[in-house]
């Protein structure tokens, strides 16, 4: 009986953790939730930060420009290694353009292409906004009668909800070219039977949900890198630990929705 | 000008500021001192509306600031400028447009008539010839003077001021201190200073607050203040350590601390 009672206490605490944890996490859901409704709030009110869009859009997607190209045309080649070595085996090697490019639109550009904008822009997003917490800088818009929510949040969600698409589809033209390169002139696929096959297999069901699949991941990639950056504890420390926090989060979600989503489309 | 009633503030259960009643009168220099950890940059943060109260209301005219809507508030902070402890220059904005900024953000003037307007401003706080400069590149001084000139572009009713002298040479401070005195005895402006620099505080004030634990404990001219005959004021004046206001902020002495770890060990 008294060896019962110390494991009976163990599994409450456990669970009191548990929910504790459980009950923080819904709250921050909340919180990111509600601040991003109030900075899409501004999107019709005056004034208009068309201007900061702008410039956020460029510092994203030009930003971002020469990583996504690196990677989709490693991840075009080496599908097209891989995927080679897999339909020899059952001497469907003319399927090989289908395969890369239905891989890389449907599922790798929109995935790596928003792992690739967290890394580059999504940390730095939450680093910056961060520092300007701690610093007061935040502060110091509000008592200049500029509201950080319409200035600094909104241009930066909504630039990465219109960056991320325009950077998968170069991920994906690059991804697919890379892949014929490999494919055709290294391999020996049939050029023909490369482009012939893509065409006929690719619907704009799948462009669609590439589509819609880099509009969401954009959209969630702001709304947690802003929201991670305005909530950091106002230190050196906080700052530093919200960015990370802000690279797991970002991409443990893109996963995730990214699995609902495909179920959506499939 | 602006009244606090019954104004607390709390951060879970550290209480920043006790319930307390203040006035700020107009056209005026009001220094709010004390030491550090005693409320005073919680008590301007709540009177400046940057900070919700836990409990009280905090009136500028006749307006409530600590009910109205958020937009209303930026409305009214149209006539606050603001100087804070560590500058807050927008760092990705030369010296130029972080005093400009006001002027972009609320004015429809000109180019060129903003142009003179800074122009102006940072020939008052000396530093004309840098608008070109990063706010890295100022120093801890210029960077308090292009602050100082920021939160005065607008000309407006009330100014806060943050630790305005804190970590300045005192050359810089003196600067500072005299721009502050200057400036409001010649545009008539409000001005709430929070400083633990006991001598500009007294020099440059007509009214000084002095605060200790979230708490208001002397209130009155810089005279009333030096004049003062309780332990805790002139401690504070004086910068003594030994007094009602312990300097050591350990719960046990230190004695004890050492012989226990003795005898544990």
């Amino acid at each position: 009986m008294s060896a019962a009672i110390p494991v009976q206490h163990g599994i409450w605490r456990w669970l009191g953790a548990l929910g504790r944890r459980s009950l923080q996490a819904v709250q921050s859901v909340g919180d990111a939730a509600v601040l991003t409704l109030q900075a899409l709030g501004h999107l019709l009110r005056k004034p208009w930060q068309g201007r900061h869009f702008v410039l956020q859009l460029h510092a994203l997607g030009v930003g971002s420009l020469v990583i996504i190209l690196i990677t989709g045309a490693f991840t075009g080649m080496v599908l097209a290694l891989q995927g080679y070595y897999t339909l020899a085996k059952f001497g469907s090697e003319s399927l090989l353009g289908a395969g890369v490019a239905l891989s890389i639109i449907r599922e790798l550009g929109p995935v790596l292409g928003a792992f690739m904008v967290i890394g580059r822009a999504g940390s730095s997003i939450t680093a910056e906004i961060g520092i300007m917490r701690v610093t007061e800088q935040l502060d110091a818009l509000r008592m200049m009668a500029v509201n950080p929510r319409a200035r600094i949040i909104l241009p930066r969600i909504i630039a990465t909800m219109l960056a991320l698409p325009l950077l998968v589809a170069v991920f994906d033209v690059i991804g697919i070219g890379a892949g014929y390169v490999v494919g055709v002139e290294l391999l020996g696929v049939n050029p023909g039977a490369y482009i012939a096959e893509m065409t006929a297999k690719i619907t704009m069901h799948d462009i669609n949900g590439g589509w819609v699949k880099a509009i969401v991941f954009g959209f969630m990639i702001g709304s947690i890198c802003t929201w991670m950056g305005y909530r950091a504890e106002p230190s050196t420390e906080g700052v530093a630990r919200a960015t990370t926090r802000a690279v797991v989060v970002a991409s443990v979600s893109v996963l995730i929705v990214d699995y609902i989503l495909t179920s959506f489309f499939l | 000008m602006i009244r606090g009633e019954h104004l607390g503030k709390s951060f879970g259960d550290v209480v920043a500021v006790r319930p307390l009643d203040i006035h700020i009168p107009a056209h005026a220099v009001t220094a709010i001192m004390g030491g550090s950890g005693s409320g005073k940059t919680t008590l301007l943060r709540l009177l400046s509306g940057l900070e919700k109260p836990t409990c009280g209301h905090v009136w500028f005219g006749e307006e409530d600031i600590t009910a109205m809507s958020e937009q209303r508030l930026f409305k009214l902070r149209e006539q606050m400028g603001m100087v804070f402890q560590y500058s807050a220059l927008l760092n990705s904005l030369n010296v130029y447009d972080n005093v400009a900024f006001p002027l972009h953000e609320h004015t429809s003037l000109a180019e060129p008539v903003i142009r003179r307007v800074v122009s102006m401003k940072l020939e008052q706080v000396g530093l004309r010839g840098f608008e070109a400069l990063m706010p890295s590149e100022l120093s801890g001084g210029m960077a308090k003077r292009v602050a100082f000139a920021r939160a005065m572009v607008m000309d407006p009713a009330v100014v806060f001021f943050d630790e305005p002298t804190s970590g300045l040479d005192p050359i810089s401070a003196g600067v500072i201190t005299r721009l502050i005195h200057d400036t409001a005895s010649k545009v008539q402006m409000t001005a709430v200073v929070v400083t633990h620099d006991v001598q500009a505080g007294l020099s440059i004030a007509d009214h000084v607050i002095l605060m200790w634990q979230g708490e208001i404990i002397a209130r009155g001219t810089p005279e009333d203040i030096r004049n003062s005959t309780d332990a805790r004021v002139q401690q504070f004046v004086q910068g003594r350590p030994d007094g009602p206001i312990p300097f050591s902020r350990s719960t046990t002495p230190y004695i004890d601390d050492l012989l226990q770890a003795e005898m544990r060990a």
